[in-house]
């Protein structure tokens, strides 16, 4: 049974299948969003003392001064190898520290120097060391521009939206003593009074004698609403360091795609925010989300992408406070160029997008990514915040979840249907139901009396399973965990310095500090097998509600002014959910010690999340409008580092049609994290209960995915080397291609799969764009050729989804799907070849124990595969690697291939033999019977 | 491969002569040395070529001992226990799938031989299950005699109600006569026709009682006109006041509330001053109760004759019992044909997990299967629903439940009922001792 607590929260939080708007705030309903959004463009009061510059070998700062109240900031440039500006600005003199987000960042990045090209009373100019990049410091109002040639790449407070709230001393004022009781009636009268206080209206009061007595000084210190004091809907936020918002604005000139800034379900290429609210990052559980807005969702990454035909760009805005993100586009006339940059002249004909990012709290600390291609920007910012973790091969794998599977029984019932049905999976997944009362790290006696006995079953079988641990720890003196965080003082606090607790699924609930570096090394030692009773080395970790969510807080979360050690929530709210599965997943390494991959999903993430596992796209619905939606949201997530994204298979909430069903295993077969998963209310929904023709279509579905799991595991690879997504938009690799800048309806996997999902109810085909002037592309169901740059109109069936492989690359699979990923492990591969026109073609093949470190060590296996003048070849990649492995070539499959007279196969010993080939004339495709060689060995095959 | 080869030299020879994993019905297809063809016939290789993983065949038929083709089958002998086929898939996969160990030959697997162990366990049980089946049936015999006489009797029963409600209404279309006759205004006569009609037409002359079961609170539902304050809308709980704050009454406890729908009807009665009007309401009062009485048992008749007790009525005695199953929270009450339901351990209301759908095992065995339908709603879900499985036993007992979908229960029930006439059992295990 649900708790009665979700019945009563879904009641109150939902009358009808969307989510309800009015628990979550407008930038309008929170004060900083609405006090900054209210600036306008123009003069900014912001100048830079050009005499307080200082520069030594690795960094270049400099005083700026609000002119209006004569607070002084900080700046800092930096330039950072790989092609990256960070620019920092914090108050010179704060109160006291403000807020810089410490964990995110894999190390002090590394500074390369900047010298002086020029220097006037207006401004400096400063060399950036490559391609004739420079940096220019406009002095009044204070401005910097990045250029490479006569390009502007990109300006920083251009508009003149620069703010940087300075921490302040609460005065006695009136506001302060008004109670919430007549905050309404006080809140009208100072709505005009901020009105009139708005900066376009600022002149007007300088020029009026009535205004002249008040200093400056004194007229930034008027207190607006919500300053020091916020209430939205029953909670008060009590705010006791004032305001403390930061503010800049990015112009981006030639730049018409922006793309990022996850986590939102809304289009791949950003939407302008002109006549709505700004993009929201506010990590947040939000029940039955709504598509295509700009609200928060449970994750940020507060990283934006710009892209033209000329260039990728990234702007990475490092805060971890409630963010809000406008973004507007062209610009005739908004933007006016300073003198110095005149001859960029026609800016009314260049396009241009202009950014604006405020963060509630912390400090502007940016790095700004310049490319100049997307890969290069995936690199920079991998360079910065690290890169995918590499996943246990099985967790590539098909996961099977539910909320809930009931008991032992109950589990071991559906992995038997797997079986009986002939379908394989990896990980059986066990949501809240499994735990006693909601204690996490514990198992209801009676449901899962003997967890080892359930765990060893699976393990019989090779497969996994995931259990849930969430973050919020049931305040009860007979747990164990709770008394133990209880008695370390490892809890957050509530303002008033109490152990902060809040209502979540186990009734009255606390949240552990995880922002503790102590406090996380205790969480991770709890995973070890003699603390985390019941456990053994196939059980896995997701961490749920970790934005964190709070039933009864603010927004369904905590509230900002709980403290974490000197810190406010307010400062860190964004970081909590990477803290929680940073130290989780620190455990399951622990447990093992150090040698296993470990494997956590996590709801809640931030940049630099995707170093510690995979994310999935939180509570989703069974409904059409989900199934298309989860390939944007894939899409952004991976282009800001993070790969191992999956969304709910069949979709959360609600019960999927039998069409929809099939058609999510389908798209869901070719995105990284392929997981089902259903809400409790919701009808059984394991693969097999539709009929066996359904039954049938899902076990293909799934089939077609473990039969690309080398693919998918090189790839996983590539990603955690170099930081190139996994799941990518066309334009990644067509940066040129005007055509595919806004396409999200299909995507490539790597740069060879490209995948159209059906996501149309009674679809009977789909148009997908093949790109690519020379390129030529094969269904991997027929053979059949396609040229390239075409919308291609495909006829589609139940039976599957249209999959292209790329001619010119070289894939390698395992066509011998086994009950699970583990059973395939020694399993020979086939080399599917698809020949471009200029009948070439390479691909990788990369193969290691699947699941510990010690590829770490180099034992690996990393090949390239090449086919050129009739000689498909492999190549060691790693020559200093070591690894064997029992797998073997049985088959080669040449896409587009002429018909050989003979193929032969040429080993590293030297020894020839004659291979038997079949040659399919009508669809070009020659298959290489067993030509045997082991997968890890040199060898050459000549067709002649 | 070379090992693979020799073990499967070695096996062959222990065995009859066929290729590892091919059955041996299918044996005379795979002739050592002569070319093979496919079984779909598609193309005929070299014999060389069966079982030298790799998939020739688009039917997997000349892979029956790897896992190359992605379709194949595996014949597992398993001698001492029974043969049976597994997807060629879990060859040498390190999951020991076949009891007798041949399907990991070259997975490094440490399989142990569990068929003898297997087949004894395996005959134990089927002997069990076969006493349990003999018992069962046994009982079931008797079921079908008392199902069949009680089905007689209830058959008789009908006809007599029908006799005795044409009697009745015999006598009723004559009181109408006397009513009509007393309609005419005749004031002196009005004490001596309200007097024979009273007389005539007392409570007992046309009381149900001889015939009619129960009354319970659904069937006074259905019967607006007795709603006590006539608001329009006549409650369950009012339902309950007529019937005396219970669920339902039997005949004997039916006519002690007729009094209290008399009272109801008097005084209604009362505020009309025509004594015509009172004879008319009074004959209106007893003719629904007559109607009403006698309908009550002709439903409740009809009904349990039309029932689908099973081929030989021996699920008849299940029929208004009620079994129960108490877990750690809950009391589950299955009552056959009628309804499954819930009620919390510690106090609480009871949750209607679905009233009687019908019969709903599959095709070959359906009375194996109850589905009780339209329970209680589900927040944002379907109403509850209850599948009710039967297995064969001597008692008839609710053996477990649960919930393995939201608000969809099952429930395990035992009784001698679903029991078959089980297999002579010396000729069963005398097959095994061939094997």
């Amino acid at each position: 049974m649900a708790p009665l607590l979700v019945l009563g929260l879904a009641l109150c939080l939902s009358g009808t299948w969307a989510v309800d708007k009015g628990n979550f705030k407008t930038c309008e309903q929170s004060a900083f969003c609405k006090r900054q959004r209210a600036l306008k463009p123009g003069e900014s009061p912001y100048r830079a003392l050009l005499e307080t510059m200082e520069l030594t070998n690795t960094r270049l700062t400099l005083q700026l001064i609000n002119d209006n109240n004569k607070v002084r900031l900080l700046l800092e440039l930096y330039r950072l190898q790989g092609n990256i500006t960070r620019v920092k600005i914090n108050e010179l003199k704060p109160l006291k520290p403000r807020y810089e987000v410490p964990d995110v960042l894999i190390r002090e990045p590394t500074t390369e120097p900047l010298s002086v090209l020029s220097q006037d009373e207006n401004g400096v100019v400063l060399s950036l060391g490559v391609e004739s990049q420079r940096v220019i410091i406009s002095a009044r109002p204070f401005r910097l521009d990045i250029m490479e040639g006569s390009d502007v790449l990109m300006s920083l407070n251009s508009r003149g939206l620069l703010a940087f709230e300075h921490l302040r001393m609460r005065k006695d004022t009136f506001s302060y003593k008004v109670t919430s009781t007549v905050a309404s009636v006080w809140d009208n009268i100072k709505r005009v009074f901020s009105s009139q206080a708005d900066p376009e209206a600022e002149k007007k009061e300088e020029a009026d004698p009535a205004n002249q007595a008040e200093t400056t000084k004194e007229e930034e210190e008027k207190v607006e609403d919500g300053m020091w004091e916020e209430t939205f809907k029953s909670h008060t936020d009590s705010k006791p360091n004032g305001p403390s918002a930061v503010s800049l604005d990015f112009s981006l000139p030639g730049v018409e795609h922006v793309y990022g800034i996850p986590e939102h379900a809304d289009t791949l290429r950003l939407k302008t925010t002109d006549n709505g609210d700004p993009y929201r990052l506010y990590n947040l559980d939000v029940f039955q989300y709504e598509l295509y807005n700009p609200m928060a969702l449970y994750g940020s990454v507060p990283v934006m992408v710009a892209h033209s035909a000329q260039r990728t760009t990234g702007i990475f805005w490092l805060n971890a406070a409630e963010t809000w993100v406008d973004i507007s586009s062209n610009t005739a006339g908004k933007t006016v160029f300073g003198k110095m940059l005149d001859y960029v002249q026609g800016s009314s004909e260049t396009p241009q997008t202009d950014v604006r990012w405020i963060s509630e709290s912390g400090i502007i600390d940016i790095f700004i990514m310049l490319g100049p291609t997307p890969k290069d920007v995936f690199s920079q910012y991998a360079s910065l915040t690290g890169t995918q973790s590499f996943p246990p091969l099985a967790s590539l794998g098909y996961h099977q979840c539910r909320w809930n599977y009931n008991d032992q029984e109950d589990v071991k019932s559906v992995d038997a249907g797997f079986d009986e049905h002939d379908i394989p999976y990896d990980f059986i997944w066990l949501d809240i139901e499994h735990t006693d009362g909601k204690r996490y790290f514990t198992w209801d006696p009676h449901k899962f009396a003997t967890p080892k006995e359930m765990l060893q079953g699976l393990m019989d079988k090779k497969r996994k399973m995931v259990a849930i641990v969430d973050p919020h720890i049931k305040v009860d003196g007979n747990y164990k965990i709770h008394n133990e965080i209880r008695s370390r003082g490892f809890y957050v606090k509530n303002k008033d310095g109490g152990d902060y607790e809040g209502w979540c699924w186990p009734g009255s609930a606390s949240y552990p500090d995880f922002t503790r570096a102590d406090m996380r090394a205790w969480w991770a030692s709890m995973f070890a097998y003699d603390q985390y009773e019941g456990t053994m080395e196939n059980l896995y970790t997701w961490n749920d509600m970790n934005e964190p969510s709070v039933f009864n807080g603010p927004e369904v979360t905590m509230h900002k002014d709980a403290t974490h050690g000197a810190w406010e929530h307010r400062d860190i709210h964004n970081l909590y959910g990477l803290y929680v599965q940073m130290a989780t997943a620190e455990g399951l390494i622990q447990r093992s010690g150090g040698v296993e991959r470990p494997f956590v999903l996590t709801r809640a993430f931030f940049a630099g999340s995707q170093r510690l596992g995979a994310v999935w796209t939180g509570d989703n619905a069974a409904e059409w409008g989900h199934l298309k939606i989860s390939i944007p949201m894939c899409l952004s997530m991976g282009l800001v580092g993070i790969s191992f994204c999956g969304a709910d298979i069949g979709g959360f909430f609600k019960s999927p049609s039998t069409e929809l069903l099939v058609r999510w295993y389908q798209a869901g077969a070719y995105q990284p994290f392929y997981r089902a998963h259903a809400h409790v209310d919701t009808p059984r929904r394991e693969p097999w209960l539709f009929g066996p023709e359904n039954t049938a279509l899902i076990r293909e579905a799934v089939r077609q995915r473990y039969t690309l799991l080398p693919y998918w595991y090189q790839l996983f690879y590539r990603a955690h080397v170099t930081g190139e997504p996994v799941m990518r938009p066309l334009w990644v690799e067509y940066p040129q291609d005007l055509a595919t800048f806004a396409l999200e309806d299909e995507y490539l996997i790597g740069r060879d799969l490209l995948v159209h999902p059906v996501v149309e109810e009674g679809a009977r085909g789909v148009t997908a764009y093949l790109p690519g002037k020379d390129e030529v592309w094969f269904d991997v169901h027929t053979f059949q050729k396609h040229n390239g740059a075409q919308n291609l109109y495909i006829p589609v069936t139940m039976s599957s989804i249209p999959v292209f492989q790329r001619g010119g690359s070289i894939i390698p699979r395992k066509l011998r799907v086994r009950r699970s990923s583990t059973c395939m492990e020694h399993d020979p591969y086939t080399l599917y070849v698809a020949l471009n026109l200029q009948r070439t073609a390479d691909g990788e093949l990369y193969i290691d124990d699947g699941h510990t470190f010690n590829y770490e060590k180099k034992e690996f296996i990393y090949r390239k595969l090449t086919f050129a003048n009739k000689v498909l070849s492999s190549v060691n990649l790693a020559p200093d690697a070591k690894f064997t492995t029992d797998s073997w070539i049985e088959r080669i499959i040449v896409l587009g291939a002429s018909k050989p007279s003979k193929v032969t196969l040429k080993t590293a010993d030297g020894q020839e033999k004659q291979l038997e080939f079949d040659f399919d004339a009508s669809m070009s495709v020659l298959t290489v019977r067993k030509p045997g060689m082991n997968a890890g060995a040199d060898w050459t095959m000549t067709f002649q | 491969w070379l090992l693979v080869c020799l073990l499967l030299k070695l096996f062959s020879a222990v065995e009859v002569q066929r290729p590892r994993g091919v059955p041996l019905s299918k044996r005379q297809f795979y002739e050592e040395g002569k070319p093979f063809t496919c079984l779909d016939g598609s193309r005929t290789i070299p014999f060389d070529r069966v079982n030298d993983d790799y998939c020739d065949c688009q039917d997997g038929s000349d892979e029956p001992g790897t896992a190359a083709c992605p379709n194949g089958s595996f014949h597992c002998t398993n001698a001492g226990f029974r043969p049976t086929f597994i997807p060629s898939s879990r060859i040498n996969d390190g999951i020991c799938d076949c009891c007798d160990t041949t399907d990991e030959y070259n997975s490094g697997a440490t399989c142990q031989n569990t068929c003898r162990e297997l087949g004894r366990k395996e005959r134990e049980s089927l002997q069990k299950m076969a006493e349990i089946a003999k018992e069962g049936f046994l009982l079931k015999q008797q079921l079908i005699h008392e199902a069949n006489r009680g089905l007689e009797d209830k058959k008789a029963k009908l006809g007599d109600v029908q006799g005795s409600k044409k009697d009745l209404e015999a006598k009723v279309e004559a009181l109408r006569t006397v009513k009509e006759a007393a309609e005419q205004p005749e004031r002196e006569a009005k004490e001596r026709h309200l007097k024979a009609w009273e007389g005539k037409l007392s409570f007992k002359s046309i009381s149900p009682s001889t015939v009619c079961n129960d009354v319970s609170v659904p069937e006074l539902l259905s019967h607006s006109e007795l709603d006590p304050d006539a608001d329009g809308s006549f409650t369950e709980a009012e339902a309950q006041g007529l019937l005396g704050g219970v669920d339902k009454v039997d005949t004997a406890a039916f006519e002690s509330i007729w009094s209290n729908v008399k009272e109801k009807y008097m005084s209604e009665v009362r505020h009309y001053t025509s004594f015509f009007f009172l004879i008319n309401s009074k004959f209106h009062v007893k003719f629904i109760l007559f109607n009403f009485g006698f309908g009550i048992c002709f439903r409740n008749l009809e009904k349990e004759i039309s029932f689908d007790f099973g081929p030989s009525s021996e699920f008849a005695y299940l029929y208004s019992q009620c079994y129960e199953l108490t877990t750690s929270e809950y009391i589950y009450r299955l009552c056959p044909f009628n309804r499954v339901t819930q009620k919390p351990k510690f106090g609480g209301s009871e949750t209607n997990l679905g009233s009687w759908g019908k019969w709903a095992g599959p095709e070959d065995s359906i009375y194996s299967v109850m589905k009780y339908e339209h329970g209680t709603g589900c927040w944002q879900g379907p109403s509850r629903s209850t599948t009710v499985k039967l297995t064969c036993g001597k008692e008839t007992v609710v053996t477990s439940t649960s919930e393995p979908s939201r608000c969809e229960y099952l429930m395990e029930f035992t009784c001698p009922a679903i029991c078959q006439e089980p297999p002579n059992l010396e000729i069963s295990s005398h097959e095994h001792q061939e094997l």
